[in-house]
């Protein structure tokens, strides 16, 4: 039996001195063990959504509930049961592999032969086993991602938060990351996942969201979503109807 | 306590690989110690003290001559000069001298100054004999006829000497000069009553004085030179130099989004703060042992004398302590509000050499217009080189030194709770 992940209720953000909402009454339930893909142009507000529901910054109005908690009620728990992967490197990069994700595995309250044995564990099933001692700042872009990443699950989160987390990064990266993120789900992980890539969202996702201008335009499937726009054959197709062919520079 | 120690082990990692940070944090304030301490002891030399040269031209060559001599001589800071290249100094070579810089003092004896002034005496003494008729002398008649020209002692000093300097060496002379001209008075009359008295003449002054210190013995450590002013004093200034890699390393996990992860996690702002506050406490201490070594060890190499922690050596690291917390509390605050290291870089190095500046590091507050010496109170390095003097100088304990210790803790609780509020302000944005 599924149960709610995210319980998102009238989520409003506008920033002090904007003259425009950056979300706007956002309404949305995610259940436990699903792969949400939540999409937009540039400036749709994803990043302002994800970053209230890491507790980055506050809502205007509105509520929300991750795993049945709240940050005002039980910000401990609640970010314990959170991983979040940025789309920025966020590592320290005259640190080895083992240390940052030493670091920051403590910072969730691993410790120990534990911590350690999950880490040399993790760098092994995304191939950075035998680089785990060298900094992160000798890496190429592929590798740090998969770090970026590590650094994000190595607590074993109940919901996961990934910006991005295959940008820029080759194929071999971007398959090692994508299998390990199936991996995860596999274990039960939710996932709430934002991309550009739509024909990856397609195929990764369980169900996607599409925002534009602070709202929540659709939901459901990849399939129903298809399947509602009569000349749509793709997400891609869908997205395009939804948002226009216009340049979104913000 | 775990988070805290993997915190602490984090930010020792990223400092000890970046050579640059250690060569600003350790390095740099020794070699600016060694150098500014150099540098200032000819100035805390002059103001306080240190050896001048003396040139003596003496046209008297008589007892006078020779007393002034001897107490040239006895005077440790003072060293007479009567030739120069194996031939007398003349007048006009010495004013010239001194003129120039190259000497600070000249005193020039004027001729006949013993002969007249034993005459002058003799015509003073004989006048009050001969008002109470104790003698029918032929002399008096005579030396009554003959009066005698006041004597000038010329003395040259460097216009660029401290007007301390000048007020010490007049008085010494005056004092000197009042001394010779009380015993020629003594004995004078001594002979004219008669030679065969075997009266002993005490050769002190009756009344003089004692500078009691607070060993109840000497006072002479009231005032620092310059290796007791600039140990403390620079000390303190690589400890608030912290100011700056500290809140590059703040405005840094920012850019680099570590500072999110830390957000996002289970863990406070304020004990991601408390990590940071540990590892820079420590490196403040680090840097003080280093400067005392220095100070202890290196000085006397490099002419300069040996920097005396006597057994107060837990009460200076008690303030270097304290000294640490504030500076690292204002490292905190510029790395919490600042956003780019274009801010935060300048503007904690400026306001580090401002502080210091007006608390006394480069200058010592006593010789700072009043003004200054007011300002200074409300600088952090001020009250920690308040309490280093309590300390070094007069020998102050832990109650001594408690009130500048609160200040500074106040410092940082001030400093640490104004950036939590800003950190907490910046997510209602």
């Amino acid at each position: 039996m599924s149960t709610t992940a995210i319980h998102i209720e009238n989520l409003s953000k506008q920033y002090r001195g904007a003259d425009f909402v950056a979300v706007q009454n956002l309404s949305l339930t995610i259940q436990s063990g699903e792969i949400f893909g939540l999409l937009g142009p540039n400036g749709a507000g994803k990043t302002t959504l994800l970053s209230m529901l890491c507790g980055i910054i506050r809502p205007t109005s509105g509520k929300f509930s991750i795993n049945g908690y709240t940050y005002e009620q039980s910000p401990v728990q609640l970010k314990q049961s959170l991983g979040v992967v940025p789309q920025d490197f966020a590592l320290y990069p005259s640190l080895t592999a083992r240390e940052n994700l030493l670091y920051f595995g403590s910072m969730y309250g691993l410790k120990g032969r534990k911590l350690e044995q999950e880490v040399i564990a993790s760098l092994d099933a995304l191939g950075l086993a035998t680089f785990m001692d060298k900094r992160v700042e000798t890496f190429s872009g592929g590798m740090k991602r998969r770090v970026n990443l590590l650094a994000g699950v190595l607590h074993r989160p109940k919901v996961l938060f990934l910006d991005e987390p295959t940008v820029g990064v080759d194929v071999h990266s971007k398959n090692a990351i994508m299998e390990y993120l199936k991996a995860l789900h596999f274990q039960g992980t939710t996932i709430v996942y934002t991309s550009h890539h739509l024909s990856e969202a397609q195929a990764f996702c369980t169900r996607v969201g599409i925002m534009e201008s602070g709202r929540l335009w659709k939901e459901g499937t990849p399939e129903q979503l298809i399947a509602e726009e009569e000349k749509a054959q793709t997400l891609e197709d869908v997205f395009i109807e939804i948002t226009g062919k216009g340049l979104r520079d913000v | 306590m775990f988070k805290l120690r993997r915190s602490v082990q984090k930010e020792l990692l990223l400092l000890f690989r970046d050579v640059g940070g250690i060569v600003i944090l350790f390095v740099m304030p020794l070699i600016l110690l060694l150098a500014v301490t150099m540098v200032q002891k000819g100035s805390f030399d002059s103001i306080l003290g240190g050896k001048v040269s003396v040139l003596l031209v003496d046209h008297d060559r008589e007892s006078i001559s020779q007393r002034i001599q001897e107490y040239f001589r006895a005077d440790e800071n003072l060293e007479l000069l009567m030739e120069l290249d194996g031939k007398p100094i003349s007048e006009e070579l010495a004013q010239e001298l001194v003129r120039q810089g190259t000497y600070q003092l000249a005193v020039i004896l004027p001729e006949h100054l013993s002969r007249d002034l034993n005459t002058h005496v003799q015509q003073n003494v004989d006048k009050i004999m001969s008002e109470f008729d104790f003698s029918g002398d032929t002399t008096l008649v005579a030396t009554e006829k003959k009066p005698i020209e006041p004597k000038e002692i010329k003395l040259y000093f460097d216009p660029a000497a401290h007007a301390s300097f000048k007020t010490a060496i007049k008085m010494s002379i005056d004092k000197l000069v009042s001394n010779i001209e009380s015993k020629t008075i003594y004995s004078t009359f001594q002979e004219e009553l008669g030679e065969d008295m075997d009266i002993e003449l005490g050769e002190q002054q009756f009344i003089s004085y004692k500078e009691v210190g607070r060993d109840g013995e000497h006072a002479e450590e009231s005032l620092p030179d310059a290796v007791q002013h600039n140990v403390p004093a620079w000390t303190l200034f690589a400890i608030f130099f912290i100011v700056v890699p500290l809140s590059i390393n703040i405005v840094k996990e920012k850019a680099q989004g570590t500072m999110l992860r830390i957000e996002t996690s289970p863990t406070s702002y304020a004990l991601f703060l408390m990590g940071k506050t540990v590892t820079y406490l420590l490196i403040s201490l680090i840097q003080f042992y280093l400067m005392l070594l220095v100070g202890i060890f290196v000085f006397p190499y490099i002419g300069l004398h040996s920097f005396q922690v006597g057994n107060s050596f837990g009460l200076l690291s008690v303030i270097a302590l304290f000294s640490g917390l504030a500076a690292v509390g204002l490292g905190i605050l510029i790395g919490t509000i600042a956003s780019t290291q274009e801010q935060s870089a300048p503007f904690g190095a400026t306001l580090t050499v401002v502080l210091a500046a007006v608390g006394g590091v480069w200058v010592p507050v006593f010789i700072m217009p009043s003004v200054m010496q007011q300002l200074s109170a409300l600088s952090p390095m001020n009250w920690g080189l308040g309490a280093f003097y309590k300390v070094l100088l007069r020998g102050g304990g832990l109650v001594d030194i408690l009130p500048e210790i609160i200040l500074l803790i106040l410092c940082f609780l001030l400093t640490l709770t104004v950036a939590i509020l800003y950190d907490k302000k910046k997510r209602t944005v």
